[in-house]
């Protein structure tokens, strides 16, 4: 399947091979164009077939109540903005934004704390290890194995009885836990990416830790930094049983707040795609927005 | 990177502050603790409390300035949300959505306050609200703990001008046997339509608020006075095996996940020709926007060895006993469930949305009786329906559509799984009853006296 | 080292003080060492064991919240019936099966699809981007689109679609599916695959983006078929990937809640353990009986997860060589 003779020299380009990749060393890309259009072609067949929910959840909002419960479902039926409208309280009254103010709040200072622990933590696992930092591991990971509902009793009477129930900030607390474990293992992998001869040398320069921070580490974790911080967020934004269980009148998250529609007595799917969609929104711009770093972030060996 | 980072954190920052100069705990509701004239109220999010959500800001809250917040929930969640709530005495909410299934025991054990206040308000007319709901309300120590927002029993709805097309005529007060025979000839009258709707769907109070009703009226029921179990007992299997094959044969298209909402979708899209189910689904078949509006006929609820069978159920509301705020909730509990509010519906939504189904006043209300054609049979059904005794032998508990004890949700809900399994075709009705009995005798033996 | 140079900066002490100032700075370097962890460590072990310890406490009582006045010490009766009873048996076996059939399905989707993406065609970064849309959905609202958009029978899109493709051809009888009522632990499984597919995906990308590609050449300069470079160079260099998206999945598929509570309510035998033990404090309300399986899940994984990352994961013995 290669097109390259075996005596031509690696560097040299075939002239029949159509091979427009660059020549990076060590991201080259040497694929013929025949299994780049194969693969294109089912890339995207895929990519259509993954997204389809998506597409649809998004024209289903744009539908009437009606026009959305019917079988077959009618694409071509006329758009209309009223679930928007719905959404945002045209008729009821009932205005979405502190319940998105409250996600947003609740998922970017969770993030922010997440960061300010795990970083440390991981960089005390990775690149000045302690001893049996396997088992540390071992135990971060051992407190995602307790099932949320279990732990919701304690978390609830506790709440109760210290007053903090339909508290923000309680809700900060929780998702901080929550998304700790996984970015301490995320922000390890990273960290210990960070080559140890530069570290090595950086110390013998005489840098101090700051300096090694900042020139040596930064740049290297930068993007697995943004990884971890953007899961965070996703998951924090995405929570449910906590934000119900936990908050009420004030506190409470989109999530909860799209729960509301599901009604039991009525038609309510253009609703709740509406609903989806706003909610959905912020995160969708966040991955979007953040996939190369995402991808790069993740990448265990980018410097390799 | 770093600039962003920057900036990301004072984004943060700012949020904080300006969350710490509001209410610091949230950004929804205001102060929600500690101000008199702001009460929380916890309910269903069924197309009633949704207009009242609307409708209070303008009126109850400009008449007393007292702030209403709203938590809504589809019923599932606001269960669980309330079970929790009310057994912890949190003290977050300080009206809830109850029903009459639930504030029997809750107010025995305390949970709730008792609405004197709201009872013997002149202007509420108690005696205006319907007997039976006030009967069901009320706790073993005599006093009230709910107070009706809107009620409901259950009758048969058919499409007349189908089955007039067919020839079939729909008496008043029809067996199950003849409206199996209706069902039957009714398949097929129109392209894609089916005979009858019935709710399959799993839990207590979607499959198993019709189905047992029919296992009343077909001489069955859950607990004999002595409280053993009598889930497999022949009546109860006729029944499940009745509704089961009905459903299967002459039914809609996904009975095993079909609920309320898809049921009333069916039958306003004309895929079926007869549905029976709870009274407040005439009110959205009469709507001005329904495609079937004026083509609907009501009988009562059909029976087989009862003169009735009918459920009673109403969503009514009750105030913790921890709430430090009883007097604004009183004042909102009576504007919620008064005459003056169904008139401010009436006139800003129309009759069809009226809370009804508790006033007697209203049934006598002639513009309610020209908008809801369904009124008479409603409110026959409503006062025939006996929740002390709503089948052939005495029960140890009140409840017709249930048993009125704590362990009956997750019991009803239980078996309702293996029986909404044999709708789907995947088990058979006595497996289901088979495993039902041994679950629900294990509930009966913890009421049996030693 | 550090002895050493205890001794040449003290030139007049004796040779017993270095030895103890070595082993005092020894500590002081370990505790320099843990201290950034501490903060992490510390609010871990209080936000998560203080409730799993009032959970452990309240698992040995017999605490039903409707009848409180009934509360008493009921020993290890819960656990009992935690491993009796069929009903939470089978939700052990349904969530082992869902969490299985979930994370393969989706890290062979995953890699093919990582692997498809790893070649430059035309509108590369637009299919990644759709691609990765599933999983930023609020998994709440994918569970909703799921069940009443997609799978609903009466409306749903596949049914729509079926009926649609069957008219193409004259036909007015369509085979309409219900999948939730005829296959629900699929239809589960299958909403979770397209959730986290994504997720995988992403990872293996960067594992593949990460390889080196002179091996690669080289192996290709030697005429070697792609299946055989997959196998040898590309699959060992993602194994870590693999471990860790698999990993990673398995954690969140095992507490995953959200789907089985919408789609199918727990019915029709899709009850995994979340769900169980929510049906066991939510329903019927036993305080008790739903922390001891809680605790169980937890000892449960725990066992599991020691084998899995001890004897299996490369990821630990590769590191552990560091």
């Amino acid at each position: 399947m290669s097109t390259l003779t075996p005596a031509a020299p690696r560097n040299t380009i075939p002239a029949a091979a159509g091979n427009t990749g660059s020549r990076r060393r060590g991201k080259t890309r040497m694929d013929p164009t025949r299994n780049n259009t194969a693969a294109g072609i089912a890339a995207w067949l895929l990519a259509l077939l993954f997204a389809s929910p998506v597409v649809w959840m998004i024209l289903t909002s744009f539908h009437s109540e009606t026009d959305a419960a019917t079988n077959p479902p009618s694409v071509a039926a006329s758009l209309t903005l009223d679930a928007y409208r719905e959404f945002f309280g045209e008729t009821s009254g009932v205005s979405p934004w502190p319940s998105l103010i409250n996600s947003a709040t609740a998922s970017i200072l969770s993030t922010v704390l997440v960061l300010v622990l795990a970083i440390p933590a991981a960089y005390a696992l990775s690149i000045r290890p302690v001893k049996k930092w396997t088992d540390v591991m071992f135990f971060f990971l051992s407190t995602k194995m307790m099932p949320v509902v279990a732990a919701i009793l304690p978390l609830y009477l506790f709440a109760r009885t210290v007053g903090a129930l339909d508290n923000i900030w309680f809700l900060i607390l929780m998702y901080t836990s929550m998304n700790l474990p996984i970015a301490v293992w995320m922000m390890r992998s990273f960290l210990a990416e960070v080559p140890e001869e530069m570290l090595e040398a950086a110390q013998i320069d005489g840098a101090n830790l700051l300096l090694i921070l900042r020139k040596v580490i930064a740049p290297v974790a930068m993007p697995g930094i943004a990884a971890t911080a953007l899961i965070c967020f996703i998951f924090s934004w995405n929570e449910l049983l906590l934000a119900r269980v936990l908050t009420g009148v004030v506190a409470g998250t989109a999530p909860v707040f799209l729960t509301g529609f599901v009604s039991g007595q009525g038609l309510f799917l253009a609703k709740v795609c509406a609903a989806a969609v706003v909610i959905s929104l912020p995160v969708l711009f966040a991955g979007f927005a953040a996939q190369d770093k995402l991808v790069q972030g993740l990448s265990l060996g980018a410097v390799k | 990177m770093r600039p962003k980072m920057r900036a990301a954190s004072l984004a943060a920052g700012a949020l904080c502050v300006a969350l710490s100069a509001s209410a610091c705990a949230g950004a929804g509701g205001g102060n929600a603790a500690g101000d008199p004239n702001s009460i929380n109220v916890l309910m269903v999010n069924n197309p009633q409390m949704e207009d009242l959500q609307r409708l209070t800001a303008d009126n109850f809250t400009k008449e007393t300035g007292i702030k209403v917040n709203y938590t809504v929930l589809p019923e599932n969640d606001v269960r669980a949300k309330i079970s929790q709530e009310f057994s912890s005495q949190a003290g977050q909410y300080d009206v809830a959505s109850l029903s009459n299934y639930e504030i029997p025991f809750y107010s025995a054990n305390g949970w709730l306050a008792p609405l004197d206040a709201v009872a013997t308000d002149p202007e509420f007319e108690q005696d205006d609200i319907l007997p039976a709901y006030t009967a069901s309300l009320t706790g073993a120590d005599g006093k009230l703990y709910g107070e009706p927002f809107y009620g409901e029993s259950s009758f048969l709805m058919f499409r007349k001008d189908i089955l007039d097309a067919k020839g079939l005529t729909m008496p008043e007060k029809p067996t199950w046997d003849q409206v199996a025979d209706i069902a039957a000839k009714a398949d097929g009258a129109a392209p894609g339509m089916k005979g009858i709707c019935l709710r399959g769907q799993p839990g207590w109070g979607q499959v198993f608020a019709p189905l047992t009703t029919v296992v009343n009226t077909f001489g069955g029921t859950w607990f004999d006075k002595d409280w053993n179990a009598q889930v497999n007992s022949p009546e109860f299997t006729a029944a499940t095996d009745f509704y089961t094959k009905l459903v299967r044969e002459h039914g809609e298209a996904g009975a095993a996940q079909a609920g309320f909402t898809e049921c009333l979708n069916n039958m306003s899209q004309g895929k079926v020709a007869m549905w029976y189910d709870a009274t407040s689904a005439a009110g959205a078949l009469e709507a001005d926007a329904s495609p079937v509006k004026g083509k609907i006929g009501y009988a009562q609820a059909p029976v087989k060895e009862t003169s009735s069978s009918g459920w009673l159920w109403t969503w009514s509301w009750a105030a913790q006993a921890a709430s430090k705020k009883q007097d604004a909730a009183a004042k909102f509990i009576a504007w919620a469930s008064s005459k003056d509010y169904e008139q401010l519906v009436a006139a800003k939504l129309g009759w069809a949305k009226v809370p009804s189904g508790k006033r007697i006043s209203t049934y006598e209300n002639t513009d309610f009786q020209k908008a809801a054609p369904f009124f008479k049979a409603e409110r026959f059904a409503i006062e025939n329906a006996d929740p002390k005794n709503p089948g052939t032998q005495p029960r140890p508990a009140v409840g017709i559509q249930f048993v009125g004890i704590p362990e009956f949700a997750a019991l009803g809900t239980n078996v309702s799984q293996g029986v909404s399994s044999a709708i789907a075709g995947q088990g058979s009705v006595a497996d289901a009853l088979a495993k039902g009995q041994q679950a629900a005798q294990k509930v009966g033996n913890k009421y049996k006296q030693p | 080292m550090t002895t050493a140079t205890a001794r040449i900066s003290r030139p007049g002490h004796t040779a017993a003080k270095p030895a103890r100032t070595a082993k005092s700075r020894e500590r002081a370097l370990a505790w320099a060492r843990r201290a950034p962890l501490l903060p992490a460590l510390v609010f871990l072990i209080v936000v998560t064991q203080l409730p799993f310890v009032v959970t452990l406490i309240i698992s040995f009582l017999n605490w039903n919240s409707l009848s409180p006045t009934k509360t008493a010490f009921a020993g290890l009766e819960n656990y009992v019936t935690v491993l009796t009873d069929p009903d939470l048996r089978q939700a052990i076996f349904t969530t082992i099966l869902l969490t299985v059939s979930v994370v393969l399905a989706s890290l062979l989707i995953g890699l093919g699809l990582a692997l498809l993406l790893d070649k430059k065609f035309i509108g590369r970064g637009l299919a990644r981007t759709l691609l990765i849309a599933p999983f930023l959905v609020v998994p709440v609202a994918a569970a909703l689109i799921w069940k009443h958009a997609l799978l609903n029978p009466a409306y749903g899109l596949v049914n729509g679609i079926l009926t649609w493709l069957w008219s193409l051809f004259g036909s007015a009888t369509p085979p309409q599916l219900d999948l939730l009522s005829q296959a629900p632990l699929a239809a589960v499984a299958v909403s979770l695959v397209w959730q986290w597919t994504p997720f995988m995906m992403l990872i293996l990308l960067a594992g593949l983006q990460s390889r080196p590609m002179d091996t690669v050449e080289a192996a290709q300069m030697d005429g070697a078929t792609p299946w055989a470079i997959f196998r040898h160079l590309t699959l060992p260099h993602l194994r870590q990937y693999l471990e860790l998206g698999g990993l990673l999945g398995a954690i969140y598929i095992v507490q995953n809640f959200d789907s089985v509570f919408t789609l199918t309510a727990g019915g029709l035998g899709t009850a995994n353990l979340p769900y169980a033990i929510y049906q066991t404090f939510y329903y019927a309300n036993e305080y008790g009986l739903a922390s001891a399986a809680g605790v169980v899940v937890v000892i449960g994984t725990i066992i599991v997860a020691t084998f899995a990352l001890r004897t299996v994961f490369s990821l630990f013995k590769k590191e552990a060589a560091r």
